[in-house]
């Protein structure tokens, strides 16, 4: 990468420039939303049902409300207007009425002075259940910012307490409750059927996909259909049956996670196009090459592919990355599977090398078309203001709308207004890998049409834009066809190369090396396109070696950064990451957004280094040490 | 909640004699847990960190002694290291580099949970619990201190003041499973010592205490199985019995290998 001429804080489209919000967040400086204070604060507090299923026959709020602080005890009686709220279906309360339906479903609502205090009055309130049976699903032949900030957590709770006591509430999720609060990613157990001729050109691919939506729908349906939009890979596959079926359980609510239904297809459609080339006798990325999807391909949806869509070239340029040598014996053990554990000097070692592709949509798809809304001023000073409500989650795009402003009004001087909905039109949710693709077309779109206003009329200008992205129909809730030109706006791809090592005889690994290769369109700032792609992938590389909501009877049993394990600097390796820029024709700058496709690869990819390594099917995730050594 | 901070450890024992249910708190790191939790509200911390007769380690006539305010940071570098090596591993597998400036031995002690990663160092050099009260002091076998998971012999009014184990030569190590390379509470862990002709193992996470094992030197081959065979482990959210069973058969396997190179 070229280092740019102009200072890091003031680059254009295309160079690095640094994030403002680094050093803070790596000092710990960082304000974020649970450091607010506001004079006369309350403490909000959610009391939670210790019950998968059950009947709520009373709730005595009495001995709360005389405790000490105590401002607002709020039930479901208490909710003014709709009681039901769901992205897609109202089926969640806001408050349980007569019945929770998974462990921890909210119950009622305390504000108090002192966060200790509302836990205290908390425990005073009283609710009487009546456990119920769950429903079991047993198989029998039949077949998850991040996403999350797509769903309502405590949001509805906080201002209805507000609302009550007429005073600022703050509620903050303990970790434990992050767990039960939040939405997960859909568990899923899939069935998937292969066929090819013997030149390795695939004929048809059945898939049934099987996905636990937990007790409310959230985005179910949405991740559900694009589990079989997705289901089949970046592949021409001529013929498809996919059904994917998504049930309520009793167990935790799932919802929109990073790769949205894709990452659990790429693991089952690139463990069968491993098992295939084996079959086959064919290379594993040759058999890919063969059958790789481009534009003109039509997607089992009856879609066909008419923006950007490398897929050959992204599959080519991560299999040419060349992984390092394997290291010598001995070693530090921090360098060894086991790693701080000290489990190994060299015994039960053996190295796996994988390889996967995958792909997925951007932006929102099948009919629920959004838009991204900037405001620019120029002023007479010669500097400008852009307003635009795009959310900085941690992925940059605050960056990106500065950098955009700068490359289209050509000068440095640019401010970002606070984000807010309360000086310019909605930018949509940070989700679907589309924040920086739709707030970049309407920060572009708005500061062209600010130049051209003061063009025509001189003086300050302040002119807002609206950006709508392709127009985009529902699938056919029958066929699973398409309804119109297309479901979905634009698809990008990703592949990786993967070094791994297995300690054979106590199942534990190490990532050594992850080669990828991702389809940026344009990458707008390289070096944060970078960080999406090591962060994506340290996401897929949790799911694939450690990352999982542990249930038992509908109970979450490790809700705690104990238990549940996410990668630590040990567990992540260096990443190698080629861009490919093959631009979007309909998108600003032809680029594509990024957050999602490293997270669908990397799991598929990290298990097929593991299979090789080890010789197993290792047909689950993620991958424990009893699977590895055979209990 | 009331914060007792002695300066000496007299003051210290005077404290925890007139609030028998104060709860010592040394680096906070399983105290802090339970308090943030809301599972344990003591009426009152005994803070032991400016207590200076707790802190560091000596060598005293033929054996070394570890106050219980020494960090796991401290044993893993330097002469200590040299003279205890699977203190040092052990040391080197808990947490993260702020846990390990934090923790201390005496907390794993006064924790006594069977995970606990300096249990088994500790255990397989026949290690030694002082304990002390304004009542006196007294000396207990590491294996006699603890007495159950997350339950040892303190009286009410006592404190850990140190632990002792022996100086002498003799090889060791220390081993630990875990789903992920770094920062993670133990699924199994070994440490084995080869003291002359004497084989000892110790366990951790696969019995409701860190358990101990000897056999002479001659039985080193059934050695693996041995230890296997005495662990009593659970399946739980970390892990499968069978699995802790099966690792700790490799686990011996590898060690006496190193230990016997």
């Amino acid at each position: 990468m070229s280092a740019p001429a102009r200072q890091l804080e003031l680059g254009r489209i295309g160079e690095i420039v640094r994030r403002p919000d680094g050093i803070p967040k790596t000092t710990g400086e960082f304000a974020y939303a649970s450091d607010l204070q506001a004079a006369g604060m309350l403490w909000g507090h959610t009391v939670r049902s210790p019950y998968a299923h059950a009947r709520v026959l009373s709730v005595d709020i009495g001995e709360a409300l005389r405790m000490p602080g105590v401002h607002a005890v709020l039930t479901h009686d208490d909710v003014p207007g709709e009681k039901l709220y769901g992205l897609e279906f109202p089926d969640q309360p806001v408050l349980a009425v007569d019945r929770v339906r998974y462990f921890g479903e909210a119950v009622a609502l305390v504000a108090a002075e002192h966060p200790e205090q509302a836990r205290r009055a908390a425990e005073k309130i009283v609710v009487e259940y009546e456990p119920l049976e769950q429903v079991r699903i047993h198989l029998a032949g039949v077949g998850d910012a991040f996403g999350g900030r797509e769903d309502l957590s405590m949001q509805i709770h906080g201002a209805l307490l507000a609302l009550h006591a007429s005073r600022p509430v703050k509620m903050v999720y303990n970790r434990e409750e992050s767990f039960i609060g939040h939405v997960h990613r859909h568990p899923a157990r899939i069935w998937a059927e292969h066929r090819a001729t013997r030149e390795g050109k695939l004929v048809a691919v059945r898939m049934r996909i099987l996905l636990d939506g937990g007790a409310y729908a959230s985005s179910s349906t949405a991740v559900t259909s694009n589990a079989a939009s997705f289901a089949c890979g970046p592949y021409d596959v001529p013929n498809a049956l996919i059904e994917s079926t998504c049930v309520y359980t009793n167990n935790p609510p799932c919802g929109a996670m990073r790769g949205f239904g894709a990452v659990q297809t790429c693991f089952a459609a690139e463990a069968q196009m491993d098992k295939l080339a084996a079959e086959l006798g064919i290379d594993p990325v040759e058999l890919r090459l063969r059958n790789a999807l481009a534009p003109g391909h039509v997607l089992p949806t009856g879609q066909r592919i008419e923006g950007s869509l490398p897929v050959a070239d992204v599959i080519r340029r991560a299999a040419e990355l060349e992984p390092p040598p394997a290291e010598e014996l001995p070693r530090d053990p921090l360098r060894l599977p086991g790693g701080a554990g000290n489990t190994t000097r060299g015994e039960g070692i053996r190295r796996g090398v994988g390889f996967a592709v995958g792909f997925k949509n951007l932006c929102y798809s099948e009919g629920f078309d959004d838009y991204c809304a900037a405001r620019v001023k120029l002023l007479e000073d010669g500097s400008a203001e852009v307003h635009c409500a795009a959310a900085e989650v941690g992925q940059g795009v605050a960056g990106v709308i500065l950098q955009v402003a700068r490359t289209e009004l050509g000068i440095d001087d640019v401010r970002l207004a606070p984000h807010t909905t309360a000086t310019v039109d909605s930018a949509g949710s940070a989700s679907a890998s589309r924040m920086t693709m739709m707030a970049s077309g309407a920060v572009r779109d708005a500061c062209r049409a600010a130049l051209e206003e003061r063009e025509l009329r001189g003086g300050e200008v302040d002119i807002e834009r609206i950006y709508r992205h392709p127009r985009t129909s529902p699938l056919d809730p029958q066929t699973g066809q398409i309804t119109g030109e297309r479901a979905h706006v634009a698809f990008a791809a990703c592949a990786m190369r993967v070094v791994a090592e297995v300690d054979l005889e106590l199942g534990l690994t190490r990532v050594v090396w992850i080669g990828a290769a991702q389809d940026v369109g344009k990458a707008l700032n390289p070096q944060a396109v970078e960080g999406q792609i090591e962060g994506g992938t340290a996401q897929g590389l949790g799911l694939a070696l450690m990352e999982e909501i542990q249930t038992r009877d509908g109970l979450i049993t490790n809700a705690s950064f104990t238990d549940y394990l996410i990668p630590t600097a040990l567990d992540m390796p260096p990443v190698e990451s080629v861009l490919i820029e093959d631009p979007e024709p309909d998108a600003a700058y032809g680029a594509k957004g990024v957050g999602e496709p490293p997270t669908v690869v990397s799991t598929a990819a990290i298990l097929s280094a593991l299979r090789d390594a080890t010789g197993l099917e290792l047909n689950r995730v993620p991958v424990r040490p009893d699977d590895v050594v055979g209990l | 909640m009331d914060v007792l901070t002695p300066s000496t450890l007299d003051e210290a024992l005077r404290l925890k004699a007139e609030v028998p249910a104060a709860r010592p708190i040394q680096g906070g790191t399983d105290v802090m847990v339970e308090l943030n939790f809301d599972r344990a509200r003591p009426p009152a911390l005994l803070n032991l960190n400016e207590v200076r007769e707790l802190r560091g380690w000596s060598r005293e006539n033929g054996t070394l002694r570890l106050g219980s305010g020494l960090t796991y940071t401290e044993a893993m570098a330097g002469p200590l290291a040299e003279a205890f090596p699977a203190l040092a591993e052990a040391s080197r597998t808990v947490g993260s580099p702020q846990i390990r400036n934090r923790g201390t031995i005496g907390g794993n002690l006064g924790t006594a949970s069977p995970a606990g990663d300096a249990l088994p160092p500790l255990l397989v050099r026949g290690a030694e619990v002082e304990l002390a009260s304004v009542r006196g002091a007294r000396t207990l076998l590491l294996t006699e201190f603890l007495v159950g998971p997350k339950r040892n012999a303190l009286e009410p009014d006592e404190l850990v003041t140190a632990v002792r184990v022996p100086a002498g030569p003799g090889s060791e190590t220390f081993m630990k499973v875990g789903p992920r390379n770094a920062m993670v509470i133990a699924v199994v862990s070994l440490a084995l010592r080869v003291d002359g002709d004497e084989l000892l193992a110790s366990y951790g996470s696969a019995g409701p205490v860190t358990g101990l094992v000897r056999a002479p030197l001659s039985e080193r081959a059934g050695f693996p199985e041995q230890v296997a065979a005495a662990a009593s482990p659970i399946d739980d959210v970390r892990g499968t019995s069978a699995y802790r069973r099966h690792a700790l058969r490799v686990l011996t396997t590898r060690a006496l290998d190193r230990c016997l190179a």
